[in-house]
């Protein structure tokens, strides 16, 4: 899928430029199309990919949507935050209290799951929203460390509350999406288009794939809109912003609202990934809502460039991706996973040190990260 | 009586080893303004060369070794990525350090591998001395002695040492500094290699029995992790805060771990940390930040 999405990477991504000339109206039928081009592929993708490689792309498009919401808070409105994971975990647990009913001593409304996804995305905006009497008042290096307290925070609540997040052995699980009658974890209706069967894979892909393309929509409007403006005057500078009219703690605020709504939802979406499955982590620094997966999300948004949505989507191609599809492509190829001393080079240490290189590299030569590299490609076509 | 001291000795000895790791961490800031995430990780090499070494040349010459490898990567980074990068944004420094730290800490974890988790608090691992109804751990005794006799030693250096002067005028301005003859890149380099060093020796207190638990090296990144509230709360731009930042961080972890769980003494930490950032947005001691529109 990331090739299919990062599409539209490459396009313009304005980084500090604000404000867009009106379009041409032949342009923008152009842009309609390519829209509706990506829509047709995005549909037939799963009917012509394997099923591990769906897995994967699904698992990408989950950090695509929760990169994009970091990429904002830090690229946009300049608030560094280590706290993402935390608002994975918000999200996950929110959705899966709303959606289960009550059984075997957890706790559950037994809400309808579109809604409950929707009420989830909320609390975790909410949540985001709350953390305003911190984030307003620190900045920088400062606010970075103190939003990695939530993961701390995040951690203990969910190991000391197992009815609400389960057991760190053994977890709880949420519904799948039923959306009028259609589920997207089981097979029921039975589908299958061109011969090829509709399984829980295929089913998953359509429903990322459009929850990521919305999540991007609604984060380009924002970031090309008034919010995004705003964002900018504040992390250019706090003083001037607020000389200018910007209510500084407000837009702080605003800022981690957004970004905890697409943690939330990213989190929704690890949820349905794991089949369902929410458990919280044994160890705080590694698990899935883990400070490892915050720092993992903050290198894909360095990676992609910060403040750029298509870089993000390229970011968690590259970071989460990358452990999925080793294995795969190196299949029944022994050779292909080398090994030292008896401790192998495994998908997930190369994918480590290949991140952590790249930030390396990328805060060295290349500021802007991939999106700067896209832009320079795109600018060479453009001006011949 | 007895509980309360003992919450107190480990709090001190606990403390004093953040303290040292949290004093490097400030060190690296006066000097680059460099936030260095990579801190827990020039701990974990330092130990790690430490383990390497033990079996050859004894745990003595295998601890220096590893407290020079430790100072020695620290001025390789900062001589290597962070000179090279003099125009990017404090913050994007931190995140290239983020980076550093990933590699390292990837790497050494895949050469420490599922093997037995190794320990280096060879000489002070069982001494146990009692003390008014409550026993203190060898390693936290000693990580105690050592801190008092370093802290000390680098307060005096940095208030009457030439070294100190220098160190102080560059991070009261650097551009005046190079203009009255003050070699930069000599002071930041001696900042990384003292912090690469501090952290190496707070390892070997770290790995050990009393201090890590059972997981030994294995858990000493993530133990030296608690450097970085403690470096915050004491304020980035403060030595003397450092040292209360530790003492202040180790009391909240020992008496959260006696009264509540040890679950929650890790977080302890980082609550004590949110409720001093915001009631002091710059740490208790830190350098409250001018800022010109």
């Amino acid at each position: 899928m990331s090739d299919a999405t990062s599409a539209e990477a490459p396009g313009p991504q304005p980084d500090g430029h604000v404000g867009m000339p009106a379009v041409h109206p032949r342009r923008s039928r152009l842009r309609w199309l390519g829209w509706g081009a990506l829509a047709v592929v995005l549909f037939l993708v799963p009917i012509y990919l394997p099923g591990q490689y769906l897995i994967v792309s699904t698992w990408v498009m989950t950090g695509a949507v929760g990169a994009m919401g970091l990429t904002m808070l830090i690229g946009q409105a300049g608030q560094l935050s280590l706290a993402h994971s935390f608002f994975l975990l918000v999200g996950g647990v929110s959705y899966t209290v709303l959606s289960s009913d009550g059984t075997d001593g957890f706790v559950g409304l037994g809400l309808p799951t579109a809604l409950s996804l929707v009420l989830a995305v909320v609390i975790s905006a909410l949540v985001g929203a709350a953390f305003a009497p911190v984030s307003g008042r620190l900045r920088g290096i400062y606010l970075g460390v103190a939003s990695l307290s939530l993961v701390f925070l995040g951690w203990w609540l969910a190991r000391v509350l197992p009815s609400i997040a389960g057991s760190t052995s053994s977890g709880r699980y949420a519904d799948d999406l039923n959306l009028f009658g259609f589920d997207f974890g089981e097979k029921s209706p039975t589908l299958a288009i061109l011969g090829v069967p509709i399984g829980q894979n295929e089913r998953l892909f359509w429903l990322y794939a459009a929850l990521t393309l919305i999540a991007y929509l609604v984060a380009r409007g924002a970031v090309d809109g008034r919010v995004g403006r705003a964002w900018r005057a504040v992390r250019d500078n706090e003083a001037a912003a607020t000389v200018m009219g910007v209510s500084v703690v407000r837009q702080k605020a605003t800022a981690f609202a957004v970004s905890g709504a697409y943690a939330g939802l990213a989190g929704v979406m690890v949820v349905w990934w794991y089949d369902g499955l929410l458990k919280p982590d044994e160890a705080v620094d590694s698990g899935t809502y883990s400070t490892a997966v915050a720092i993992a999300y903050l290198a894909m948004v360095v990676i992609g460039g910060l403040g750029s949505l298509g870089g993000a989507i390229v970011g968690a191609a590259v970071v989460f991706g990358t452990p999925l599809i080793i294995p795969l492509l190196s299949q029944g190829d022994s050779t292909a996973v080398l090994s030292s001393g008896g401790t192998a080079f495994s998908p997930v240490v190369i994918t480590y040190l290949a991140y952590g290189a790249l930030v390396v590299l990328i805060v060295l030569f290349e500021p802007g990260g991939f999106a700067a590299i896209g832009r320079r490609i795109a600018g060479r076509f453009t001006r011949g | 009586m007895s509980t309360f001291v003992q919450v107190l000795l480990n709090g001190t000895g606990r403390g004093a080893i953040y303290a040292l790791l949290a004093l490097g961490f400030v060190v690296i800031y006066k000097s680059t303004e460099v936030i260095n995430f990579a801190h827990g990780s020039l701990a974990l090499f330092g130990g790690y060369i430490v383990f390497a070494l033990k079996p050859t040349l004894g745990w003595f010459g295998a601890a220096l070794c590893g407290v020079v490898a430790a100072a020695a990567l620290g001025v390789l980074i900062e001589r290597v990525l962070l000179a090279n990068a003099k125009l990017a944004h404090q913050d994007s420094l931190a995140i290239l350090t983020i980076g550093v730290d990933i590699i390292i800490l990837t790497e050494v974890t895949r050469r420490l591998g599922t093997a037995s988790a190794p320990f280096l608090g060879d000489p002070y691992q069982d001494v146990r001395v009692g003390f008014l109804g409550a026993t203190i751990e060898g390693p936290e005794l000693f990580a105690l002695l050592t801190a008092v006799v370093l802290i000390g030693g680098f307060f005096v250096a940095f208030r009457f040492s030439t070294w100190g002067l220098t160190m102080r005028a560059q991070s009261e301005n650097k551009e005046a500094a190079a203009l009255m003859g003050i070699r930069s890149w000599r002071v930041t380099a001696s900042a990384w290699a003292l912090g690469g060093a501090l952290a190496a020796i707070a390892i070997l207190f770290i790995a050990t029995l009393p201090v890590a638990g059972g997981a030994g090296l294995t858990a000493a990144h993530t133990i030296a992790f608690a450097a970085f509230p403690a470096a915050i709360l004491g304020g980035l731009t403060s030595p003397g805060g450092a040292v209360v930042g530790g003492l202040v961080v180790g009391l909240a972890e020992s008496s959260a771990a006696q009264y509540i769980d040890n679950d929650f003494a890790k977080v302890a930490v980082y609550l004590v940390m949110l409720v001093v950032l915001v009631a002091r947005p710059s740490g208790l001691f830190g350098k409250v930040e001018q800022v010109r529109v």
